[in-house]
């Protein structure tokens, strides 16, 4: 999101310019963090039942709600140390909507395998549909203010009296982002658990054949990546400060195009697509029109199904015949 | 070998997946009237043969000319074109047809682009007129004389996906003939049949050979079929062709019996 | 004591355990706005939440009796819950006094179902039986259809009916023109409301600033639809279905940002408002005619009424759906038609058979398109005002859910569904907050329990043999 609207006077210089550019540079890494986080839940579950779980960016709605009821109990509580509360938040966003995860799957999908192939689909926008519903019901319709958890920042570089900040919370955001992804990819890559994921993505009847259980495997891959869209929840709340039960649309059509955009099934795929996704809409906004810039990302997946569906990290999908 | 002229001409294909070579440089020639059988031991790359020639997977290298109302290089042609234009059909291993139409209904899909021909692309056909209707009885008269060679007319109103097993074998192979092919590629069509089933699949194909006088393709592992029926077999293993001839001397060639039939004896018995 | 009880006890508090950790923050904790420092404070529905947990419990014990034929104890249950929802006593909130009747009802309907399975099965093959099957299956439609006509003339036929049924018919066309893409070609189309919006968008247009009357505007709204339908499929009709889904909802919304934002051609938010409406020969219908013009009661000679209007209007619905389901069912018989099932159930083979998927997907698409493009043009013309606001995703998911739950493929059971769902809603005013989330737990539910929807038979869009010995379900045509 560009923070700071574009001076348009002619006689500021190449120096704003960059400067500019920049700030928005910064800001766009701190959303593409975002949209990693989403992307990766995409990617996981589609390498391993290869199908969209189009109840994922509600996801991601419940766990910015789970945040702002968590920071809210923080501070009647008196927990007044910021990291305490962000970590306690954190902690309790992921463990909540892994439930959410779990359900998802155990109600929506794992009764469906075997049916016709539109039927998990459909059962998945049924509860997409369901839990934004459940949310503005419960919660309300109206827009949730978050109120401030971070704030403050520090100046980068001034260029001729234009200020490059970086917020304490962007710093947060990308650090938290990054932590997150070096255990996750430790995760998948070293223990037995992981191990099993990669198994079943590989093939499910041979996996199942050699002892893994699938179906706890595929639960346990709904259940990671909800908890990852928790904590893009929490994230997403801190930055913008504001929630509502229909944030979870956009964005996960959005990180869905970044899942694609890298490569659907690709773990570092989802990260590079989120971070251009970042990068293309807060560009877009900062030097087009903002009114767009939804538009943008939208046409980004259209092209990039068109030129090269298999994504930028992705491999090319062979037909089973 | 007769002299007929070629049918289809397969030259030096390779297949690559990633690493992995399926096909290595394998060629061999298609005849009409006749049946050429691919056999060899799991794994050795005859269905990925078929998927080239059926536009399901494009080559990395070779050529792969068809005749017909003029020659066709298959390898640049997309999917759907190669049964529309090149009059190549096929079947698959494990059975495709469309299970929740009925067995007519699949005949006559297979008759798609001659029907949207005479339907005007549908134009026509919703204003009823009469080129369309002859056109749609010819289709069905062609479709219930498939269903009478492979013994299914009682069964032509029912979903094709409650035939039993053979029938539904037999069912594909009509429904590949429906699209009035020049060459005709069957995976494994004997697979899970009876002794009794896989009798009467041969007179089918033996009848497809002599009376539509087209050509066959046979992927087949049950060895009775392929030695009583083909009048040509080529043996791959591991992608490579590694002998070609007549049934007798296949059965006699040392790299074959080394290769293929030396390890699965049953094979033979059938 | 039933030996398989302590499991099937531990199961239900298995998921109470996982409902309260589902429930605990997003239902126990209603952030309310209050404006001070921090901006919200809670509203806590714990007890609503405990109260819920009881009822998932007994619900979930229920739901397993019946699983292991304990059917007496599991309607006892379910009885019970009916009764408690129904009675005076006071629960937290009106939410829950629907949620344990709802249960309970489920949990009858539930245990009884093996029985009445076999009832009806039995009933069925009784001579009565066959005869109200044949009725019913061969029939329905017709019965259905003359009801339509006649219903303006009708002693119910007063204002609320009329909307209603306009409602309805409108949502049935919907439907109808979505079956075509997601029942017979097996593609899933999110953004269906996206050709629903150009509809509308043009028919405003053109008739508030080119003058163009509805008839005129009608088939052009249709083929621009149908154009945008191929412009959009064109691109992403060859990549996998899920992918088409994405696309489609993105592009659906896509077009109301568009809407929204180009202020110069579609007013914006603001809408388009003072749409001519539909004119019959020429004549309008209104009090008094604007000048040049003849209004219809002059035209006919009978005095004024509002309601002539939404009579006229219900009639121009009825004939659009109905040009919609006659097309259908000739598509169905044709050549593409059967293509477009065929893809649905296999495209590898229809590829193999030498028909182009892309094509014949596209046309699929653009046919559906075309029909909402109509309807939206209706719309437009009826409501007299438009604004982006009467596109958003939840119409595709109506239409979506009033197809999926009809039965996908099946014209009658599109009827069923959306006197159901459009109609129920309508009538029971104080549940249309939960509409969204019933409709969405019901595609779950449909999809789980029975994926081929209320009308799951499928007629074969051509015989060999003429039909004999058992009742034809015909596709009907109401």
């Amino acid at each position: 999101m560009g923070k700071r609207k574009r001076r348009t006077s002619k006689e500021q210089g190449t120096t704003e310019d960059m400067a500019y550019f920049t700030q928005q540079l910064i800001n766009a890494i701190t959303l593409g963090a975002i949209y990693g986080l989403i992307a990766i839940g995409y990617t996981m579950v589609y390498g391993i039942i290869g199908m969209i779980n189009f109840a994922h960016g509600e996801v991601f709605m419940i766990g910015a709600f789970i945040s702002l009821i968590g920071f809210v109990i923080c501070s009647m509580l008196g927990i007044g140390s910021a990291p305490v509360a962000i970590l306690l938040v954190l902690l309790i966003a992921m463990a909540f909507s892994a439930v959410y995860g779990w359900a998802i799957e155990r109600a929506a999908y794992r009764p469906l395998r075997g049916s016709f192939r539109l039927a998990p689909l459909i059962s998945a926008i049924g509860v997409s549909i369901a839990l934004q519903n459940y949310v503005q019901l419960v919660q309300g319709a109206r827009p949730k203010p978050g109120g401030q958890i971070v704030s403050g920042g520090f100046n980068l570089f001034s260029l001729d009296g234009f200020d490059v900040r970086i917020s304490w919370l962007q710093i947060i955001i990308v650090l938290v982002t990054i932590v997150l992804m070096a255990g996750f990819t430790w995760l998948i890559a070293k223990t037995p658990l992981g191990r099993r994921q990669r198994a079943c993505e590989q093939d499910m009847k041979m996996a199942s054949l050699l002892g893994v259980d699938v179906d706890r495997t595929i639960s346990f891959t709904f259940v990671l990546g909800a908890a990852l869209a928790a904590v893009a929840g929490m994230l997403f709340l801190m930055y913008y400060g504001v929630i509502d039960f229909f944030i979870g649309f956009l964005a996960g059509i959005k990180a869905f195009t970044a899942a694609v955009l890298g490569g659907i099934g690709s773990l570092p795929g989802a990260m590079l697509g989120g971070l251009l996704i970042g990068l293309i809409e807060v560009f877009w906004a900062a030097y087009f029109s903002s009114e767009y810039k939804d538009v943008a990302a939208f046409a980004v997946l259209v092209l990039v199904l068109i030129f090269r569906p298999s994504g930028l990290l992705g491999k090319p999908e062979i037909e089973k015949v | 070998m007769n002299g007929t002229a070629p049918l289809i001409e397969v030259e030096h294909l390779t297949m690559r997946f990633g690493g992995l070579i399926a096909v290595d440089d394998v060629s061999f020639i298609g005849r009409p009237q006749e049946i050429t059988a691919i056999i060899g031991p799991n794994g050795a790359g005859k269905t990925t043969v078929f998927n080239c020639i059926t536009g399901f997977y494009r080559p990395t290298v070779g050529r792969l000319l068809m005749r017909g109302d003029r020659d066709y290089l298959l390898e640049r042609m997309l999917g759907h074109e190669i049964g529309q234009r090149a009059r190549v059909a096929r079947t698959f291993q494990n059975i495709r047809l469309f299970p929740a139409m009925t067995v007519l209904e699949n005949l006559l899909v297979a008759q798609h682009n001659k029907l949207m021909l005479a339907s005007g692309y549908s134009v026509f056909g919703l204003l009823g007129l009469k080129r369309y209707r002859a056109a749609e009885e010819a289709a069905i008269a062609l479709a219930r004389a498939w269903l009478e060679r492979i013994d299914l007319v009682a069964a032509a109103d029912r979903p094709a996906g409650e035939l039993p097993y053979g029938a539904q074998r037999r069912l594909e192979i009509a429904r590949a003939m429906c699209t009035e092919p020049r060459l005709l590629c069957l995976d494994e069509p004997a697979a899970g049949l009876n002794p009794r089933e896989s009798a009467e699949l041969n007179q089918l194909l033996v009848s497809i050979r002599d009376r539509d006088g087209i050509g066959v393709l046979l992927i087949e592992h049950d060895m009775s079929v392929v030695m009583n029926i083909s009048n040509h077999v080529v043996v791959l293993d591991y992608g490579r062709k590694i002998a070609e001839g007549a049934p007798a001397e296949i059965q006699r060639d040392p790299a074959v019996i080394r290769a293929y039939l030396g390890t699965d004896d049953e094979a033979i018995d059938g | 004591m039933d030996p398989r009880l302590p499991r099937m006890l531990k199961d239900a508090a298995l998921t109470v355990l996982v409902a309260a950790a589902l429930g605990i923050f997003i239902v126990g904790f209603r952030t309310v706005d209050v404006g001070s420092r921090t901006g919200l404070s809670f509203d806590y529905h714990f007890v609503d939440l405990g109260v819920a947990l009881i009822v998932i419990f007994f619900g979930r014990l229920g739901l397993s009796l019946a699983a292991t034929g304990l059917r007496w104890p599991a309607i006892a249950l379910g009885i019970a819950m009916i009764a408690a929802g129904a009675s005076p006593m006071k629960l937290p909130s009106g939410f829950l006094h629907w949620f344990v009747t709802l249960g309970g009802v489920l949990l009858v309907i539930r245990a009884i179902w093996p029985w009445a399975d076999q009832a009806i099965v039995a009933a069925a093959r009784t001579p009565t039986g066959r005869v109200i099957d044949q009725i019913g299956t061969r029939w329905l439609g017709w019965l259905l259809l003359g009801l339509a006509i006649v219903m303006p003339f009708t002693p119910f036929a007063d204002q609320k009916t009329m909307d209603l049924g306009v409602l309805i018919l409108t949502y049935v066309m919907l439907g109808w023109g979505l079956n075509i893409v997601v029942g017979l070609a097996g593609l899933l189309d999110l953004g269906y409301v996206a050709f629903y919006a150009v509809g509308a968008y043009t028919y405003a247009l053109l008739s508030t600033q080119h003058g163009l009357g509805f008839w005129v505007v009608l088939p052009l709204a249709g083929m621009l639809a149908a154009s945008f339908g191929v412009l959009l499929g064109f691109p992403v009709l060859r990549l996998r279905g899920d992918y088409l889904a994405i696309v489609t909802l993105g592009f659906g919304e896509i077009i109301r940002l568009v809407i929204l934002n180009w202020f110069d051609l579609t007013n914006g938010p603001a809408g388009i408002g003072s749409i001519p409406g539909p004119t019959l020969f020429g004549a309008v219908f209104a009090e008094t005619a604007p000048p040049g013009k003849q209004t219809v009661s002059e035209m006919l000679g009978i005095p004024f009424h509002g309601i002539h209007r939404l009579i006229f209007l219900y009639y121009i619905i009825l004939l659009l759906a109905l040009i919609t389901n006659i097309f259908t069912q000739r598509m169905r018989r044709l050549p593409v038609g059967r293509a477009w099932e065929a893809l649905r159930e296999d495209e590898t083979a229809c590829k193999a058979l030498g028909i182009n998927p892309t094509n014949t997907k596209l046309t699929a698409f653009a046919v559906g398109a075309m029909f909402a493009g109509f309807a939206g043009s209706y719309f437009a013309a009826k409501q007299r005002f438009i604004s982006p606001e009467s596109f958003t995703f939840i119409e595709s998911a109506i239409i979506l859910a009033i197809v999926v739950l009809g039965g996908m493929g099946s014209q009658i059971g599109v009827v069923l569904a959306a006197v159901l769902l459009i109609g129920l809603p309508e009538w029971f005013r104080d549940l249309g907050n939960y509409r969204m989330l019933a409709f969405g737990i019901a595609m779950v539910l449909i999809m789980v329990f029975r994926p081929r929807g209320l009308i799951g038979h499928r007629e074969p869009s051509i015989r060999l043999h003429p039909v004999a010995p058992h009742p034809v379900k015909s596709g009907g045509s109401g």
